[in-house]
C-alpha cells in the first residue's frame, strides 16, 4: 500500500494510502459506488432545498465498532472539529462549502455554532452551504467529512488513532494490529450496519514502498494486490492477465511560464504543444495504458446532462499538427527554430519524469529544430522554483480532489495558489465564479467548457501530455474490489475465490 | 584510565552538540518545509499548522527550544507522522535495525576473520584466490543489487525464504546476507593483510623455532595481533549497521530506523531529521570510545592514560 500512513485520523489525513485505510474503517454520510455515484451510507436518505443550499440527512441506526450508536451529533462535532483552527487540518477546505466553514477555520469568526451543520435530533442532520455545490454529496464520502468517536478523540486529540483499541470507527472493518512501517491488520466490524455484505474475513495492508519488492511478494503469493507496478514490468503483467487499468482523475502536463521569453508568445506555446507525439510517448516511454491528453480535464467527470462525460462532451481542444506548429513558430519569428533561445524543461528528480523529458526534448529538436536543456531538482526545490516562476517549462501533474471538472479548472484562476504559470484571464475567472454557484448542470457545464477552451485552445497555458491511469496488480482469485478514479479502493464488496 | 574516559565523554557531548547545531542550521537552509505541498494550502490553514508546530517562532527561539528539549532527551513531535514523537519512532525502529545489524556484524566477523586468516596462511594458493575473489565481489557489488538478487533467487525462484517483511527468524536471513556482503568481504581482506604482516614478524619465527605448532602460533600470537585493525574498523562500521540501512530496509520492507535517514529529509520532517542524526551521532561516539577501551585490553602497549589519538 505504500508508505507508513502519516496519520489515520480522517480529519487530518491527506494522502491516498491513508484514505484507503480510513474508507475501510469509517463511513461518511455517503459512500461512492463502483460507478462513482454517491450512495446512501450512514445517511439513509436526504432532501435538498430548492435553492440547493440546505441538505437534510436522515441517518440510519448505525453503530460504532464498540456497539454505541452513531448519531447526527457525532457528525456535527466531527465536522466542527475538522474546521477548528486548533486541529490544523490540511484538508479543512473540503468543508469550506459549508456556511461559515471557511470563516471559522480562518478565525474570522470564533463561534462554532455559526457553522452550517446542526443535529436536529439524534438521527437528523441539517447542513447549510455557502452556495449550491453540485458535488457536495460526493464530498460527504470523503475522509475529512467522516465522523470520529468523540470520547477517544477528546481524551487524546493528537494521537488517539495510534492505539488500535481507541481506533473506534463506524465502517466495514476495524484495525486489530498496526505494526509501524510494516503492516496493518483488519477484520470485519461486527457492528457495521451492512455487516452481511462483508465477505472478507481479514484484510492486511502491507506498508511497502518499493514496488519491485511488492511485485516479488505478489509472485511468491504473499501479497494479493498492489498498485503502481514498475514501468518495466507493466507489459509482462498485462500478458499474465493480472494488471487492471482503471480511470484515474489526473493529468500529466507541462506548464509554461507565460512571463518568460519566448513563452510569452502564445504562438510559441501552441507550436510546442502541437509538435509532440503523445501516443508514441505513451507506448515507448510511459507504458501504462495512459490516454493521450488533447485537453486538460480528464475523462470520468460529469458533463452537462445525466450520465454524460465532460471530456466526451468537450472533445479535443487542439490537434497534434507538425505543419501548423512550424508555421506558428515561423510567425513568432523563429522559422525552423532559427534564433530560438535554448529552452529549459524543469522537472522534479525521478527516473520517469526524466525519460519523458528526454523524449520531448528529442521531439522538439527533431520537429521544430529547437534546443532544449533538462534541469532536475529535488521535490521541494522544484516547488520553490515553480512558485517563484523561476522556470520556462515545468513538468507538473494534477490529481482531482473530487469528481467534478471544477477541481481541474478553478486552480487556474488568477489568484489561485496553484496557478504557477504567471497567467491570468478575467473572462476565465468570471466563468469559474459563475459556474461555482450555478445549479443548472447544462449551463454550468457550458461555462466550464468555455473556461477550459480559454485555458487550452486559446491561450495554451499548459501543454497536456497524458491522462493518468490507475494501475493495480491483482491476483485472479481476488474479486469485487472497487477502484475509485480518485485512487481510493473500496473493499466492502471484495471477496476471494476458493483456490 | 578513568579520567581518560571522562575526558572522552565530555568531548563526546560536545561533538553531539556541534552536530546537532550544524544539522539544525543546514536543515533550515534548504528550500521547502514540512508542510509544503504541491497543492497550495489556503494561507489560513498554513498559519494554523505553523502555529500548532511553533514554526512561526523566530528561528533562534526554535533552536533554543529544540536544544533545551533535546538535552532532556525529548526529540519532539514528528512533523510528518501526526501525533507521533520522534522518540517513539526511534524506540520502534532502532530495536529492529539493531537486531538485523547485530546478526550482520556477528556473521561478517565469523565468516570474514577465518576467511582472511585462511587466505593469509595459503597466500597465493587456490584458497587465497577463491576467498579474495569472492571478497572483491562482496566489496564491489552495491547492496541494492545484492538485495534484489538474493530476493529474486532465494524468495521468488527457490521459495526458501519470504521475499520481504519482518517478524520471524526466516525474515532475517536475506537482508542479513545483503547487508553483510560488504563488511564480511572487507573484514576478510583486512584480516588477510594484517595477518600477513604479523606472520613476517620476528617473534613468529621465534615461536616457530621454539617448536610450537602452526595452530598454536596462529591462535596465540597471530590472531591477537592481527585482529587490531578489525577492531578499529568495527566502531564506525557497527554504528552504521546497527542504526539501519536505507537501501536494504526499503527493499525488504523492514520497519527499522534506516529508512528515516533519507525519507525524513525528503519530507523536511525537521524533528525526525534532527532526532535520527543525533541518535546516530551518539551511537557512533559511544562505539568509538568502546573501541579505544577494547584496544587497551587487547594490546597492553596502548595505554589510555597517555595522550593518545
Amino acid at each position: 500500500m505504500g508508505a507508513e500512513p502519516a496519520t489515520l485520523d480522517p480529519a487530518l489525513s491527506t494522502g491516498v494510502p491513508e484514505a484507503i485505510v480510513e474508507l475501510s474503517c469509517f463511513e461518511g454520510l455517503t459512500r461512492m459506488d463502483a460507478n462513482n455515484i454517491p450512495q446512501p451510507a450512514i445517511a439513509e436518505s436526504w432532501t435538498i432545498s430548492d435553492d440547493g443550499l440546505v441538505y437534510t440527512f436522515k441517518l440510519r441506526q448505525a453503530k460504532w465498532n464498540n456497539g454505541e450508536p452513531v448519531t447526527a451529533h457525532d457528525f456535527e462535532w466531527s465536522w466542527k472539529r475538522a474546521l477548528d483552527p486548533e486541529t490544523a487540518a490540511e484538508y479543512a477546505y473540503q468543508l469550506y462549502y459549508i456556511k461559515n466553514g471557511e470563516a471559522y477555520n480562518t478565525g474570522a469568526i470564533t463561534d462554532p455554532d455559526l457553522v452550517g451543520v446542526k443535529a436536529l435530533d439524534d438521527y437528523t442532520l441539517q447542513v447549510t452551504l455557502e452556495q449550491p455545490t453540485t458535488y457536495f454529496l460526493q464530498l460527504c464520502a470523503f475522509p475529512t467529512l467522516m465522523p470520529v468517536y468523540r470520547k477517544v478523540v477528546e481524551a487524546d486529540p493528537e494521537a488517539w488513532f495510534y492505539n488500535v483499541n481507541n481506533y473506534i470507527g463506524n465502517g466495514p472493518f476495524k484495525i486489530v494490529r498496526w505494526e509501524h512501517n510494516s503492516k496493518i491488520d483488519l477484520v470485519p466490524n461486527e457492528h457495521y450496519w451492512n455487516r452481511d455484505a462483508i465477505k472478507l474475513t481479514n484484510l492486511t495492508f502491507y506498508l511497502i514502498e518499493d514496488t519491485q519488492t511488492a511485485l516479488s511478494m505478489f509472485d511468491t503469493g504473499e501479497l494479493d494486490m498492489f498498485d503502481s507496478p514498475p514501468a518495466t514490468e507493466i507489459e509482462g503483467l498485462k500478458q499474465r492477465g493480472v494488471l487492471l487499468i482503471n480511470d484515474y482523475l489526473g493529468t500529466y502536463y507541462y506548464m509554461f511560464n507565460v512571463t518568460a521569453e519566448p513563452l510569452d508568445d502564445v504562438r510559441v506555446r501552441k507550436a510546442l504543444t502541437m509538435a509532440i507525439d503523445r501516443q508514441e510517448l505513451i507506448d515507448r516511454v510511459v507504458r501504462g495504458g495512459q490516454l493521450p491528453a488533447y485537453a486538460y480535464v480528464p475523462f470520468g467527470m460529469p458533463g452537462g446532462t445525466v450520465g454524460s462525460d465532460f471530456r466526451e462532451e468537450g472533445g479535443d481542444l487542439y490537434k497534434e499538427d507538425l505543419e501548423e506548429a512550424k508555421k506558428l513558430l515561423a510567425e513568432a519569428g523563429y522559422p525552423d527554430g532559427k534564433g530560438f533561445p535554448t529552452l529549459a524543461i524543469l522537472y522534479n528528480t525521478s527516473e520517469n519524469h526524466k525519460k519523458i523529458a528526454e523524449a520531448i526534448q528529442e521531439m522538439w529538436k527533431k520537429n521544430l529544430g529547437i534546443d532544449v536543456r533538462l534541469t532536475n531538482q529535488e521535490w521541494q526545490v522544484y516547488l520553490d522554483s515553480r512558485d517563484a516562476l523561476d522556470y520556462q517549462v515545468a513538468r507538473a501533474g494534477w490529481i482531482g480532489d473530487y469528481v467534478d471538472p471544477m477541481t481541474f479548472l478553478d486552480m487556474w484562476m488568477t489568484d489561485s495558489g496553484n496557478n504557477d504559470s504567471g497567467w491570468g484571464n478575467p473572462r476565465f475567472d468570471e466563468l469559474i465564479v459563475a459556474a461555482r454557484s450555478n445549479m443548472d448542470p447544462a449551463a454550468r457545464a457550458k461555462q466550464l467548457h468555455e473556461a477550459e477552451k480559454i485555458l487550452i485552445a486559446d491561450e495554451m497555458v499548459v501543454m497536456p501530455i497524458y491522462f493518468y491511469t490507475n494501475l493495480n496488480v491483482v491476483q485472479p482469485w481476488v474479486r469485487g474490489v472497487e477502484f475509485s478514479p480518485l485512487g481510493f479502493i473500496n473493499f466492502v464488496n471484495a471477496y476471494v475465490l476458493e483456490r | 584510565m578513568g579520567s581518560y574516559i571522562l575526558k572522552r565523554l565530555v568531548s563526546g557531548v560536545l561533538v553531539v552538540l556541534i552536530v546537532a547545531t550544524a544539522t539544525f542550521m543546514l536543515m533550515r537552509s534548504i528550500p521547502g518545509g514540512p508542510f509544503r505541498r504541491e497543492k497550495a494550502l489556503p494561507a489560513a490553514i498554513q498559519r494554523n499548522i505553523e502555529a500548532r508546530y511553533k514554526l512561526n517562532d523566530p528561528l533562534w527561539k526554535q533552536y533554543l527550544d529544540y536544544m533545551k528539549n533535546m538535552l532532556r532527551g525529548d526529540f519532539g513531535p514528528s512533523f510528518k507522522y501526526i501525533g507521533r514523537s520522534v522518540n517513539s519512532i526511534i524506540e520502534d525502529g532502532f530495536p529492529v535495525s539493531a537486531v538485523l545489524g547485530g546478526v550482520t556484524i556477528i556473521f561478517s566477523l565469523v565468516v570474514g576473520i577465518p576467511a582472511g586468516i585462511i587466505s593469509a596462511l595459503n597466500q597465493n594458493k587456490w584458497q587465497d584466490n577463491l576467498a579474495m575473489g569472492i571478497a572483491i565481489v562482496g566489496v564491489s557489488v552495491p547492496s541494492f543489487v545484492m538485495a534484489t538478487l538474493l530476493m529474486y533467487v532465494f524468495a521468488v525462484k527457490l521459495r526458501w525464504f519470504p521475499a520481504a517483511m519482518w517478524g520471524t527468524p526466516r525474515h532475517v536471513v536475506l537482508p542479513m546476507l545483503a547487508l553483510s556482503a560488504f563488511p564480511t568481504a572487507f573484514f576478510a581482506r583486512l584480516m588477510r593483510s594484517s595477518t600477513l604482516d604479523v606472520l613476517s614478524q620476528d617473534y613468529i619465527r621465534t615461536a616457530r623455532s621454539k617448536g610450537l605448532s602452526w595452530a598454536a602460533v596462529v591462535y596465540k600470537h597471530v590472531l591477537k595481533n592481527s585482529v587490531l585493525p578489525i577492531i578499529t574498523y568495527l566502531g564506525p562500521q557497527a554504528a552504521a549497521i546497527l542504526t539501519g540501512s536505507f537501501v536494504v530496509e526499503s527493499i525488504f520492507a523492514i520497519p527499522g530506523l534506516g529508512r528515516y535517514y533519507v525519507t525524513s529529509i525528503y519530507n523536511r520532517d525537521y524533528t525526525t531529521i534532527m532526532g535520527v542524526t543525533i541518535f546516530y551521532c551518539i551511537i557512533l561516539v559511544a562505539l568509538n570510545l568502546l573501541v579505544d577501551i577494547a584496544y587497551s585490553w587487547l594490546d597492553p602497549r596502548i595505554k589510555l592514560t597517555e595522550a593518545k589519538e
